[in-house]
Order: structure tokens, then sequence, then C-alpha cells
């Protein structure tokens, strides 16, 4: 899933504080399982909120809604009614989310309350790590299920390097060389012929280095 | 044991301490309470294992919330005792009344009756 993590008050505050009547638009998909954007926060973001500007003396109408997901047509259609009357969409959703929003309504202003990290998994409630850098070519077949592109500080295809020390990243020692967890399951799945095969030079042209991407399934399009 | 405390504090039950969420401890500020706290049974003693953890956790959350407006993080607290504890729970209720009392009253009274004035 896609993992962001909410944006300090203050930013948040700054760019919101001309508003006089701002929707706080959550999304019930990734940022709700990684707890920064679904109901819940965007309860509590409105409530505080109000507080702020009440305290300032200040008169802001603050209305919640939390769509099914901000990045379908089918379901941001459901504010359609009532989004232009508003000044500003402050919405929870990942950058997808928000830029389909600012697409859609082109007369409202649509800001972004939270920041999105990445593509990752919930470790434990509370932890999420990193997994995926969607660089388009996924090379996880050859490399026992770990991905060196997302784990690895290098993306170094054919590892580990000379940074991996114990089991550990040269960057830190919080962090494991993917490298040496690609070993190590190899070894375990008995694979570790498949280690010795050289990867040849990645096509990055599936990343972002081949500017904007898009994926057409023809078979499914109306 | 007919002990007295604060008239000033209205009791909400819950079924755990466990089940009082952010949102619980800031809308009671944000609807004009001067202050909300949340007592839990003993630690280490939830029927549940973890629910006054959880709750204590979420009551520094709503502090931290309430701190980043300006509202003051210490008007939501958590107590421990346990059921047996009477004195002790009248002895909670009139610190955090000593507690809110030097904090002044909540600003949100302020405001809304600026904006009824």
């Amino acid at each position: 899933m896609i993992v962001a993590s909410p944006k300090p008050m203050e930013e948040i505050i700054d760019t919101v504080k001309d508003c006089k009547k701002l929707l706080i638009l959550g999304c019930n998909e990734c940022v709700t399982v990684c707890e920064a954007g679904g109901k819940k926060e965007v309860g509590v973001l409105a409530s505080a909120l109000r507080m702020y500007f009440a305290k300032q003396g200040r008169q802001i109408q603050i209305d919640e809604r939390t769509l099914e997901r901000q990045c379908d047509h089918e379901y941001l259609e459901e504010i359609r009614d009532i989004a232009d009357t508003y000044d500003a969409i402050l919405s929870l959703a990942c950058g997808v989310g928000v830029q389909f929003t600012a697409e859609k309504y082109l007369a409202t202003v649509v800001l972004p309350g939270v920041n999105t990290c990445f593509l990752g998994a919930t470790e434990e409630r509370g932890l999420w790590t990193e997994r995926c850098q969607a660089c388009g070519a996924c090379v996880l077949a050859k490399t026992g299920g770990i991905c060196p592109v997302s784990r690895c500080a290098k993306r170094v295809l054919n590892g580990p390097c000379g940074g991996s020390t114990n089991g550990k990243c040269e960057i830190s020692k919080e962090v494991d060389c993917a490298w040496q967890l690609i070993v190590d399951r190899l070894t375990a799945l008995g694979k570790m012929d498949e280690y010795e095969q050289i990867a040849p030079l990645k096509d990055w042209s599936t990343d972002r280095a081949g500017g904007p991407r898009k994926v057409v399934k023809e078979d499914v399009q109306s | 044991m007919r002990l007295e405390y604060p008239a000033n504090i209205k009791v909400i039950r819950a079924p755990c301490t466990g089940k009082i969420d952010v949102i619980h401890l800031l809308r009671a500020i944000e609807k004009g309470a001067d202050g909300a706290y949340v007592v839990g049974c003993m630690e280490g003693e939830c029927l549940y294992n973890n629910g006054n953890f959880r709750a204590k956790k979420r009551v520094l959350q709503a502090q931290k919330v309430l701190d980043s407006v300006g509202m003051g993080g210490q008007r939501v607290q958590m107590y421990n005792l346990s059921s047996a504890e009477g004195p002790k729970f009248a002895a909670f209720a009139r610190e955090m009344t000593e507690k809110i009392r030097e904090l002044g009253p909540n600003p949100m009274k302020l405001a809304k009756k600026g904006e009824a004035a």
C-alpha cells in the first residue's frame, strides 16, 4: 500500500489560514491503514483546526468527509455537488488522491494534509516499512522475493557491496543489508545457483527515468 | 464510604479505557469542557491486558494535538487506580480540578461567548 504520514500541524494551519469554509477529505484506503488520512484522522484534524481558529477568534466552517477512494472517478464524484462550495479541500489522501481531486474540481483549491512516503507494508501497528519503488520491471523472481531496488540503499543488482557488515548496511546499523537477506533466503531455498548468475544491466526506462508512466489494459477498457 | 469529590466533574462510563480514543478527548475540549481525564485500572491489571496502556498513549497523543493548536495539552490527563480505591478516585478528582483551575477556563468557551455576542 501507499504509506503516508501527517503533515505537521503548523504547516497545515499555514496552508488553510485564509479559508472561510474548508472540507477535510479523507480516504478509506491506504492512508486509513497507515493511520494518516482515514475517517479517524479527519475527525482529529478537524477538531484540532476548529479549536485553533476559534481560539484565534476566527469563524471557519470546517466539514468532514471520507471517500472510499480518492483515486477513482466514481468515488470522487460523490462530492460533485459540494466541492465548489468550499474555499479549499484539504485532502488527507496520498499524492495521487490530492492530484486526482484537484484535476476533477478545477475551481477549488486542493491542499495536501499528509506527506506521501513510500510503498510499504505494516510490520506491526504503528510501524510501516518500504518494500517497493515501483520500478516497473520486477526482479523479485531472481532475488528470493527480497527487493534490492527498494531495500538496498545503492539499488545494487549484484550485491552485496563492500558496505555490508554483519548483515547490516553501511548507512545505518539499524538497516538490514538487502543482499545479505537475499543470500540468506536463497540459501534457505537451496537456490544459491541463481545468486551466482550475474544480473544484466537493468532497463530503467520503466522507472521514473522514462518520465511519467502509464499502464494500459485494452481488454478491460470500454 | 460517602466520599465527596468536586461537583463540577461529570463521570462518563466506558467499558474499558482502551475504548477511549483521541477524538473523544478532543471533542470534550472542543465542546467546552475545561479538562478531561481518563481513569483506568492499574497498569498491568487490565482485564483486556493492555486497554489502559492504549488509553495512556491516546491521552499523550491528545495532549500533543492540543498543544499543537495552543489549547494546552495538560487539559487532558490519565490516572490509574483499582476499583476498590474510592478515596483515591476522590483525590484524583480534586487534583484534576485544581490543575484545571490553574490552567484557567477553556478558550473555546470564550470563543463561543464571542460568537454569541
